[in-house]
């Protein structure tokens, strides 16, 4: 093992995951080329989508894929970062509402 | 106001460091394959040129700007200059071999005294088709300048000018503090005579290149969005927009090595040779001529001092279309630029 988890060579031989198992990475790497093909979203606004997500899910290989990606694609700097508040608005919303869950559990075993 | 590297004295000033830089490190070591090996590799070594279509002509390095990825490394300092006898020469045999067209660049091609005197007679002489590459701010930079999109107008000038992005923040981070605001300007001067509206047959194009070490997007999706930006907010027409990559020379070059970006873009460019991106680069149909003559395969290779093949004749005084034709291009690891991705060349994407 190495001395850290994350070395950013490894985003490089991403595609070596088809070496164990090549009949689902070709699955996958198919599925995911057509994913990020233009649809009725632009491939900008697909973009933007992955690199908000890259950091909800805190993934360092897909935050520099998609930082690199969001500015080809012609991104503002501004724009990234509104992108990287809907995902933090998103996973605090996420926490604040669950305090519903919580009131309405303390309300009900409570006199 | 950033300083050309030759004001500097900087060692990427000297062409044989910069041919040294694109030649050792990474692909001396093996760590990534040489632009001929790649085009070994895809049956296209060596690398030939087509017929000759377009004459693009450097008429000199001054610039009244200084864009921090210039490849030229133009700017104010810049005093190589063509004279009117070396421009004759070109007008001469560009009328003699029956070129199409007339591509002028620089610096800004307009600080050339001569320039005006140019379009006149290449438009005197039936050239087809005249493109200035023009960097905008120049309308404005002298009250001399001002007339310019009229004169560009009487002489049915294809006008093809740089603009990196449709917001001042990226644009000036790149080519200096107020460009965006005079290019919007003189984009506004140049729909006011026409240029860029339909039905007028005055053409104005837009190039767009990388503010960064990263490649261009697609041409079509960005060419929307700057269509979209600019008619919202200034009220801008315009025709194409071409993307360009970035060319790992001289400012952008500096660039990258000091900003520990140079390898990655390196790796970058070559993990994207494109081999179908190789039929269309411009060396194929398009010969480069510097202020004092001599001819390169681009206007790339012109600022590394890589001239033509020696067979092919080095200067305009020598020029021979049938020497030229089908001539054996001269490539360095710069080229990748060109191949990678959707390709690269002064008319945008080449597949």
């Amino acid at each position: 093992m190495e001395s850290t988890y994350y070395n950013p060579e490894d985003l490089k031989k991403f595609g070596n995951i088809g070496e164990w198992e090549k009949n689902l990475a070709e699955k996958f790497f198919s599925y995911y080329g057509d994913v990020f093909k233009e649809g009725d979203l632009t491939a900008r606004e697909k973009s933007l989508i992955a690199l908000a997500v890259a950091h909800t899910i805190q993934c360092p290989y897909c935050i520099d894929a998609y930082t690199q990606d969001s500015l080809e694609k012609g991104a503002t700097e501004k724009g990234m970062m509104e992108a990287v508040h809907v995902a933090a608005a998103i996973r605090s919303g996420a926490t604040l509402v669950h305090g519903v869950m919580m009131m309405n559990k303390a309300k009900k075993i409570s006199m | 106001m950033i300083k050309s590297l030759h004001a500097r004295q900087h060692q990427l000033a000297q062409q044989e460091r910069q041919v040294e830089w694109l030649s050792n490190g990474i692909f001396k070591e093996n760590k990534l394959p040489t632009f001929q090996h790649k085009l070994e590799q895809s049956g296209q070594f060596p690398l030939h040129s087509g017929a000759i279509e377009i004459f693009q002509i450097n008429i000199g390095y001054m610039c009244n700007q200084v864009c921090k990825h210039c490849h030229v490394d133009a700017g104010p300092d810049r005093k190589e200059i063509m004279t009117r006898e070396t421009t004759q020469q070109c007008l001469d045999v560009m009328e003699h071999a029956k070129i199409k067209t007339l591509d002028i660049t620089g610096g800004a091609p307009e600080m050339n005294p001569d320039f005006r005197w140019l379009v006149s007679e290449a438009h005197k002489r039936g050239v087809k088709e005249i493109i200035v590459r023009s960097n905008l701010t120049i309308f404005s930079a002298n009250p001399k300048f001002n007339d310019l999109p009229e004169f560009f107008r009487q002489h049915g000038v294809r006008v093809c000018s740089s603009l990196p992005f449709y917001n001042a923040d990226k644009t000036d981070r790149q080519r200096g503090e107020g460009v965006f605001s005079d290019s919007i300007k003189g984009l506004q001067m140049l729909n006011a005579v026409g240029y860029g509206k339909e039905g007028s047959g005055l053409i104005l194009d837009l190039v767009y290149n990388p503010t960064g070490a990263f490649l261009p997007g697609d041409q079509k999706a960005l060419e929307r969005d700057f269509k979209k930006e600019l008619k919202n907010h200034f009220d801008i027409d315009f025709n194409q927009l071409f993307t360009i990559t970035n060319i790992p020379i001289s400012r952008f070059l500096d660039f990258l090595i000091e900003s520990g970006n140079y390898e990655g873009y390196m790796e970058k460019l070559v993990n994207a040779f494109n081999p179908a991106a190789v039929a269309g680069v411009m060396c194929k149909n398009t010969i480069s001529i510097d202020w004092q003559g001599n001819m390169y395969d681009c206007d790339f290779n012109q600022m590394l001092g890589l001239k033509v093949e020696k067979k092919a004749g080095q200067h305009i005084r020598e020029f021979s279309l049938a020497s030229l034709q089908n001539r054996e291009v001269v490539i360095s690891q710069h080229c990748f630029a060109c191949t990678a991705g959707s390709g690269s060349s002064c008319q945008g994407a080449t597949v």
